[in-house]
């Protein structure tokens, strides 16, 4: 066990978006809020990023998603993350999510939504908190 | 000196940057341009170097061509969104493709799914492309498609839906991205590995040069890398390097690169997340001074036409804010202004919702008047060039050239850009470089208008967003079920039999793609195929 257990995270690229400018960033920033933070790279199955995740103990998976395509890929994720009865992973989004969507996205089980505009502090300290279990709170202020 | 003083001191007001003494000063005087001798470094509009604009007259003889991206789900629903646009006065078409159409996976494939008619319109055979331009005749309009990896085949489908209306393939005109090395870089849209992937685009190159020469074979793009992080002049360096790639790639066919070059054309940065109205403008009128050195010196072209650096200026979604959408309007602006002062061919500028999906109708449209209000009711058509001969202007010409060709150098110094590409060494890089202006965006050291300056609160913030249609896929699947069952499939196997066959010998396979398409083989079928001969190229992470 490490003294300090830092917080470890996947940040992945689910479906067929090739943008990841935004996943990359987030992975440094994470990083340099003392995280754990390890990129998937590109076009990942939802299997691959849960295997993954389980491979390497991540306490949370954030999804960069680009295309539109947020929700019908968070609830695969999340029905297989209960198929395969994987509980200690949090799951957070990231990406072009209509304000709309943020609520669909939590009533499916994801703990957190950060929309565009979120800052690197919104996102690490939002992070921190699901992980001490503290995710009913909003992390982005702005939502 | 007093001036000597007032050069000293920094403005409050300047723009932050970690640029260069050079590019900072309060003002700028004749030995900051040096020597200047205007044949040889300038000279009129359409004489070499051409470093004023690749035509005598530019704008007054024929405006930029006004192209917004679009298309989306289906290609009948595209249809009626071109016609639209068409009647709203746009001249050219730029053609948005989904993803799966991207990379080679028909709307059935299971990867495919969440994806179709998503980001573009998914075309999956022939069927697709000639139901998007019924009732458009192909040899009116010019079509801009956004397609890399499966290039040769978008353009086959186009000869083929030319020849069904009876226009021929040499009066096709429009360009096909079919930029694949940018895409390891930044947009992630590659399928094979880099050697072969490199050879499907001489390919293209070649089939154009000699059936389809009104079309640009290949459009060489510098504003994704910039997205991801690269500088102004890396976005010029990179497609320099990578346009050599494929001109050598052609001229070991036996080409000369006064039939190559002609060919070629660049997308490159006007505006985006670190705009600079006057450095964007240098940085262009450096890169054509030294592309058409490049191309007459290093390759000894002799026809004028070869060292034209024909550009056009892109869609730069990373400058818009979520925060104030409206705000992105006026930016939007000054980025099509930029582009106008720098002599770009065609503009497609971003959208103010940008940052929330799909542009809407209304965004696009607005994007659209925003370039006819500068070219109609701003007096930038009335002459070309107009910054030339400024000391500012021509320092920074200078300047960039330079920078450009520094950039160039450091990557051929560590083996060229393929290698660059494959070891990630640019990919790194980039994000580096894209990670260190977020964090002065976020630190609040580089200004962003409503982000970390002058920001409201926004709690009840609502925006119309473009709302998907649901349906697309079970539509688009059907379409596909329709055409598999309507063609004759014993003609679509000898096709690929014979496609695979050209791919295994590295013949040409242009010839055996239109055979493939005009029996309505289908995208992924055809894909299939070369991924079998080819394999599938992996990411650096």
């Amino acid at each position: 066990m490490h003294a300090e257990q830092r917080i470890r995270v996947l940040v992945a690229k689910p479906g067929l978006d090739g943008h990841d400018r935004g996943a990359k960033v987030v992975v440094k920033a994470l990083q340099d809020a003392g995280m754990n933070a390890i990129y998937s790279g590109l076009r990942q199955s939802v299997d691959a990023i849960l295997n993954r995740a389980v491979e390497e103990h991540v306490d949370v998976v954030g999804l960069s998603i680009l295309s539109g395509s947020h929700v019908p890929i968070c609830r695969e994720l999340l029905e297989k993350m209960e198929h395969r009865g994987i509980k200690n992973i949090k799951v957070v989004v990231g990406g072009s999510i209509p304000q709309a969507d943020v609520q669909v996205l939590k009533d499916l089980g994801v703990a957190e939504v950060f929309r565009g505009g979120s800052s690197f502090d919104d996102i690490a300290q939002g992070i921190r908190r699901i992980v001490k279990g503290e995710e009913t709170q909003t992390a982005s202020q702005e939502e | 000196m007093k001036s000597q003083q007032r050069q000293g001191q920094e403005s409050k007001n300047a723009k932050k940057t970690s640029d260069p003494e050079i590019l900072r000063k309060v003002f700028y005087r004749p030995e900051d341009v040096g020597e200047f001798d205007y044949e040889r470094f300038l000279n009129d509009p359409g004489e070499y170097p051409f470093t004023r604009g690749i035509y005598p007259t530019m704008y007054r003889g024929k405006l930029w061509t006004m192209r917004q991206y679009s298309g989306f789900s289906t290609s009948v629903d595209t249809n009626s969104q071109f016609k639209f646009l068409i009647e709203q006065g746009q001249t050219g078409l730029s053609l948005a493709l989904d993803l799966p159409t991207q990379l080679g996976l028909d709307s059935d494939d299971p990867l495919a799914r969440d994806d179709v008619g998503k980001l573009g319109v998914a075309i999956d055979s022939l069927r697709d492309m000639e139901a998007m331009f019924d009732g458009i005749p192909l040899d009116k309009i010019s079509t801009s498609f956004t397609i890399n990896a499966t290039a040769g085949i978008i353009l086959a489908m186009y000869v083929a839906a030319g020849e069904k209306q009876g226009v021929s393939q040499e009066k096709l005109r429009g360009t096909i991205q079919n930029d694949i090395l940018k895409e390891y870089i930044a947009r992630g849209t590659w399928i094979f590995p880099p050697k072969p992937s490199i050879r499907l685009i001489g390919d293209t190159v070649e089939y154009c040069i000699e059936n389809v020469p009104r079309f640009n074979s290949v459009s060489v793009s510098g504003t994704h890398i910039c997205e991801a992080g690269a500088t102004r002049a890396q976005g010029v360096a990179y497609p320099f390097l990578t346009a050599i790639t494929y001109i050598n790639e052609v001229l070991r066919r036996g080409y000369t690169i006064d039939r190559i070059a002609p060919l070629l054309s660049f997308h490159l940065i006007a505006g985006g997340i670190q705009f600079h109205l006057f450095q964007d403008v240098a940085n262009l009128r450096a890169a054509r001074r030294l592309w058409a050195k490049i191309i007459k010196e290093r390759f000894g072209a002799e026809d004028e036409k070869s060292m034209l650096l024909r550009f056009s200026t892109g869609a730069m979604g990373s400058g818009m804010t979520e925060q104030q959408p409206l705000n992105n309007i006026a930016r939007i602006a000054y980025y099509a202004l930029a582009a106008a002062l720098a002599g770009s061919r065609s503009f497609n500028l971003p959208c103010f919702d940008e940052a929330y999906g799909i542009p809407t109708q209304e965004a696009i449209r607005t994007s659209l008047r925003t370039q006819q209000i500068l070219a109609y009711e701003t007096g930038i058509t009335d002459t070309v060039d107009p910054l030339a001969g400024s000391y500012y202007i021509e320092t920074m010409t200078n300047y960039f050239e330079t920078e450009i060709l520094r950039e160039m150098e450091e990557i051929e110094s560590r083996g060229g850009i393929v290698k660059c590409i494959g070891d990630g060494y640019i990919q790194n890089k980039l994000s580096e470089q894209a990670y260190e202006v977020e964090k002065k965006i976020q630190d609040g050291e580089m200004i962003k208008v409503g982000v970390n300056r002058f920001t409201i609160d926004e709690e009840k913030r609502e925006m119309a967003v473009f709302e998907q249609d649901t349906a697309i896929v079970e539509r688009q699947v059907e379409r596909l079920k329709r055409i598999k069952t309507e063609r004759d499939n014993n003609e679509v196997s000898r096709c690929l039999t014979g496609l695979k066959k050209a791919a295994v010998e590295e013949r040409n396979l242009m010839p055996d793609m239109v055979a493939a398409v005009k029996a309505y083989a289908t995208m992924g079928e055809i894909v299939d195929v070369l991924k079998e001969v080819y394999g599938e190229a992996q990411q650096p992470v």
